[in-house]
C-alpha cells in the first residue's frame, strides 16, 4: 500500500519538477527580541510537493510555517508565495493568505459558530461565494473528512479528532493551493491522532501541496517527498525521508532520531 | 400471603420495640429544621429575625394598605391634605401620587398635550420590546429605530403636523429619563466598541486617543461633567449660538457611559485566545470581517453580566442631570411636593418613583439573564 503512493508520488513530483514552486525562501531571519529564532533559512517547495518539518521543540519549525502565510512577520530576506512576495501590502497578504490554508495544533475552531458555519464563513465573505454553494462545497468536505452528520452541532460538542478533522476541511473550503498544518496531533489523544492522520493522507494523495509540521514519522515515510529537519532555527538536513532517517549525516539530526524513536 | 399480612399487622408485640420514624431529610420542615433550627443559637436569631420581619410587614401593611388615603378633596383647585396630616406616621397619603402623578411622570409639559409624552413612553417601552426580541436582530432593526426616534422627536417637540410646539425647557418627568438614558446608551455602546477595539490596535496615534479619553472621562466624577456641559461648554462658543441643553447632558452622558462600557468592552476582547484571531487571519478574513464575525460576538457574549451592570447603573445615573436643571423622573418627582399643601409626602413620592426605576431596571436584569442563558448554549455539551 505505502508502496504504490510513493511511487505515485515520484512519478508526480518528476513531472512537477518544470512548474514555478509554490513557496520560496531566501535568506529568511527573524528574531524575537535579542532571541534569534529563524537563520538564514532556504527553503523552495514546489508545486505539489508534500514537506514534512521535523526538529526538536524551540527549533523554529512552527515559526517557519507561520511566516509564510504571515503570521509571524520575517524581518530579513525573501519569501514567495505562489509568485507573490510576502511584504507589508495588505492586498497581496489577502491574496496569499486565500491561497494558503492553515491547521493549527489548538483546532482554533470558532466555538460561537456551527461546523458548517465555521465552514462557509470565509468562502462566503472572502471568496464571495453564495451561501448555498458555499453550503454544498462544506458539505462535500465534511463528508470527505467523513463527518458531515455534525454539520449543525458546535465545535464544543465534539472530540478532538473532529474537530481538528473540521479544521482541515475548514481550511479546504477556501479551495487553497497550499496547505499549512502546524503540528495538527500534538494536541490530540492518541486514539484520535490515526483519523486526523488518515485525512492528511487522504489529501495528499489530492495533489496539494504541503507543509507539515509534525513528530509522526510514520506520517512523514508515508506521504512526504521531502524532510526538513530543523534545530536552533536553521535548517541542518533535508532529503527523501527513507534516506534521511536511516543515513543521518549530522550528529544534530542523530540525537533526535534516537530521542524521537526512544519516545515511540 | 395471608401469612405475612397476619404476621407484619400484629404491631404491639410484647419485647417488640416501638421505633420512631426517621427524621425527614427532604420537605420544608426539614429544610427548616437543617437551616434555621441547627443549634440553640441558630434557633434565637431565628426566631429574634422572624419577629422583626413579621413586625415590620405588619407595621408596612398597616401603613401603606391599611390606614392609607388614596384620595383627597379638592376645592377652589387647592387639595384638602388635612385628613392625610392627621395620619401622618400612621397610614400612608397616597393622594398625592393620586393627584400629582400627571406632574411626576411628564413635568411641567402642556397638561392638555399629556397624551404626546405618554405615547412616547409607550413608543419607548415598544422599542425595548421588539429590541430584545431576537427574530429582529437584523438590518430591520436600524430603520425601526430610527423610525421610533424620529416619531419620538416629532411627538415631544411638535411644530408639524398640527402638533402645537412645546420647547425643550418644558418637558419633564418619564420621557426625559428614557431619552437620556435610551440615547445616551444607543450611541454609547458602539462608542465604547470603537475604543475597545482602539485601545488594543497596532497605530500608536489611535491607542493613544483611545487610552487617553477612557483615563480622562473616567477619573472625573459625572456630576463636573454634567457642569462643564452646562455652564463652561456655552461660554466657548460663538456668540448667539446655542447648543439645547439637553443635548448637552446627553452628550455628557454618552461620553461618560462609553468610557465604562470601553472597558468592560476590552474586559471581553482580552478573554479570547489568540488562535481565535489567527484562524481567522489565516482564513484571509479582513480586519472588520474579524472582528464583526469572530471576535465581538465571543467578547460580548462574555461581558453581558457587567455590560447590563453598567446599563443598570447608568439608566439610574441619568438622574443627576437633576443638578443642572433638567427634569428628569426624580427631579419631577421632588417638584411635585414643592407646593405648600403636599409638603412633607416625600416618602410616597419616592416610593412610587423607586418603583418605576425598579421596573426598568428588574427587567433588564431578567432579559440579561436570558440572554446570557440563551447565547452561550454553544458553551454547553
Amino acid at each position: 500500500m505505502s508502496e504504490t503512493i510513493e511511487t505515485e508520488a515520484q512519478i508526480a513530483s518528476a513531472m512537477r519538477t518544470d512548474a514555478p514552486p509554490a513557496i520560496v525562501l531566501e535568506g529568511v531571519n527573524k528574531w524575537f527580541g535579542a532571541l534569534h529564532v529563524l537563520r538564514d533559512v532556504n527553503l523552495s517547495v514546489a508545486t505539489g510537493e508534500r514537506v514534512v518539518v521535523c526538529g526538536p521543540s524551540g527549533s523554529g519549525k512552527s515559526t517557519l510555517i507561520r511566516c509564510i502565510n504571515r503570521l509571524e512577520t520575517h524581518q530579513e530576506g525573501k519569501i514567495l508565495v505562489d509568485g507573490i512576495e510576502l511584504s507589508d501590502d495588505l492586498r497581496s497578504l489577502d491574496a496569499i493568505r486565500r491561497e494558503v490554508g492553515m491547521v493549527f495544533q489548538s483546532f482554533n475552531l470558532f466555538p460561537h459558530l456551527t461546523i458548517l458555519e465555521n465552514c462557509t464563513l470565509a468562502p462566503i465573505w472572502v471568496r464571495r461565494m453564495p451561501k448555498k454553494e458555499a453550503e454544498e462545497l462544506a458539505m462535500e468536505y465534511l463528508t470527505r473528512v467523513r463527518i458531515p452528520e455534525q454539520a449543525k452541532k458546535y465545535p464544543g460538542q465534539l472530540s478532538g479528532g473532529q474537530q481538528q478533522r473540521v479544521a482541515i476541511a475548514r481550511a479546504l473550503c477556501m479551495k487553497p493551493k497550499i496547505m499549512l498544518f502546524d503540528e495538527p496531533t500534538s494536541a490530540l489523544d492518541p486514539e484520535m491522532i490515526k483519523e486526523v492522520l488518515d485525512t492528511m493522507v487522504m489529501l495528499a494523495s489530492t495533489g496539494m501541496t504541503m507543509i507539515c509540521v509534525t513528530h509522526e514519522m510514520g506520517f512523514a515515510r508515508q506521504v512526504a517527498d521531502r524532510v526538513v529537519f530543523m534545530d536552533r532555527g536553521e535548517i541542518v538536513e533535508s532529503g527523501e525521508p527513507e534516506s534521511l532517517f536511516s543515513d543521518p549525516k549530522t550528529d544534530r539530526l542523530k540525537l533526535f532520531l534516537s530521542q524521537i524513536l526512544r519516545g515511540h | 400471603m395471608s401469612d405475612i399480612t397476619a404476621n407484619t399487622a400484629v404491631p404491639h408485640q410484647a419485647g417488640a420495640e416501638r421505633r420512631q420514624p426517621p427524621v425527614a431529610t427532604t420537605g420544608i420542615v426539614a429544610w427548616a429544621r437543617m437551616n434555621l433550627f441547627s443549634s440553640w443559637i441558630n434557633t434565637a436569631v431565628t426566631l429574634a429575625l422572624g419577629y422583626l420581619v413579621v413586625r415590620w410587614t405588619i407595621g408596612f401593611v398597616d401603613w401603606a394598605f391599611l390606614n392609607a388615603i388614596w384620595s383627597v378633596p379638592v376645592v377652589n383647585g387647592q387639595a384638602q391634605t388635612q385628613a392625610c396630616r392627621e395620619i401622618k406616621g400612621v397610614g400612608a397619603c397616597w393622594a398625592v401620587v393620586t393627584e400629582k402623578h400627571r406632574f411626576i411622570l411628564f413635568g411641567t409639559y402642556p397638561y392638555e398635550e399629556h397624551w404626546r409624552p405618554l405615547l412616547v413612553c409607550v413608543l419607548f417601552v415598544a422599542l425595548y420590546i421588539v429590541s430584545a426580541l431576537r427574530r429582529f436582530w437584523n438590518w430591520r432593526l436600524i430603520p425601526i429605530w430610527v423610525g421610533t426616534l424620529t416619531a419620538i422627536g416629532i411627538l415631544m417637540w411638535g411644530g408639524v403636523f398640527g402638533l402645537t410646539y412645546v420647547p425643550q425647557e418644558r418637558w419633564g418627568g418619564l420621557p426625559i429619563t428614557l431619552i437620556l438614558s435610551t440615547f445616551g446608551l444607543a450611541f454609547a455602546f458602539p462608542l465604547a466598541v470603537l475604543v475597545a477595539l482602539g485601545r488594543r490596535s497596532k497605530l500608536p496615534a489611535i491607542k493613544t486617543l483611545c487610552v487617553l479619553y477612557v483615563e480622562l472621562i473616567r477619573g472625573v466624577p459625572l456630576i463636573s461633567l454634567l457642569f462643564m456641559a452646562s455652564v463652561m461648554f456655552p461660554l466657548f462658543l460663538p456668540e448667539g449660538m446655542n447648543i439645547d441643553k439637553l443635548l448637552r447632558a446627553q452628550v455628557a452622558i454618552t461620553l461618560f457611559a462609553g468610557a465604562y462600557l470601553a472597558e468592560v468592552v476590552r474586559a471581553g476582547l482580552q478573554t479570547l485566545p489568540r488562535g481565535q484571531y489567527e484562524a481567522a487571519d489565516a482564513l484571509g478574513l479582513s480586519y472588520w470581517q474579524k472582528t464583526g464575525f469572530i471576535i465581538l460576538p465571543q467578547a460580548l457574549r462574555l461581558v453581558i453580566p457587567p455590560l447590563v451592570n453598567t446599563f443598570i447603573g447608568f439608566f439610574k445615573d441619568t438622574s443627576l442631570v437633576l443638578i443642572i436643571g433638567i427634569f428628569d423622573l426624580l427631579t419631577a418627582g421632588k417638584t411635585a411636593i414643592v407646593e405648600p399643601a403636599w409638603q412633607g409626602f416625600g416618602i410616597e413620592v419616592y416610593i412610587t418613583i423607586g418603583l418605576i426605576y425598579l421596573v426598568f431596571c428588574f427587567a433588564m436584569s431578567k432579559y440579561s439573564q436570558d440572554l446570557e442563558r440563551e447565547l452561550n448554549r454553544h458553551r454547553r455539551r
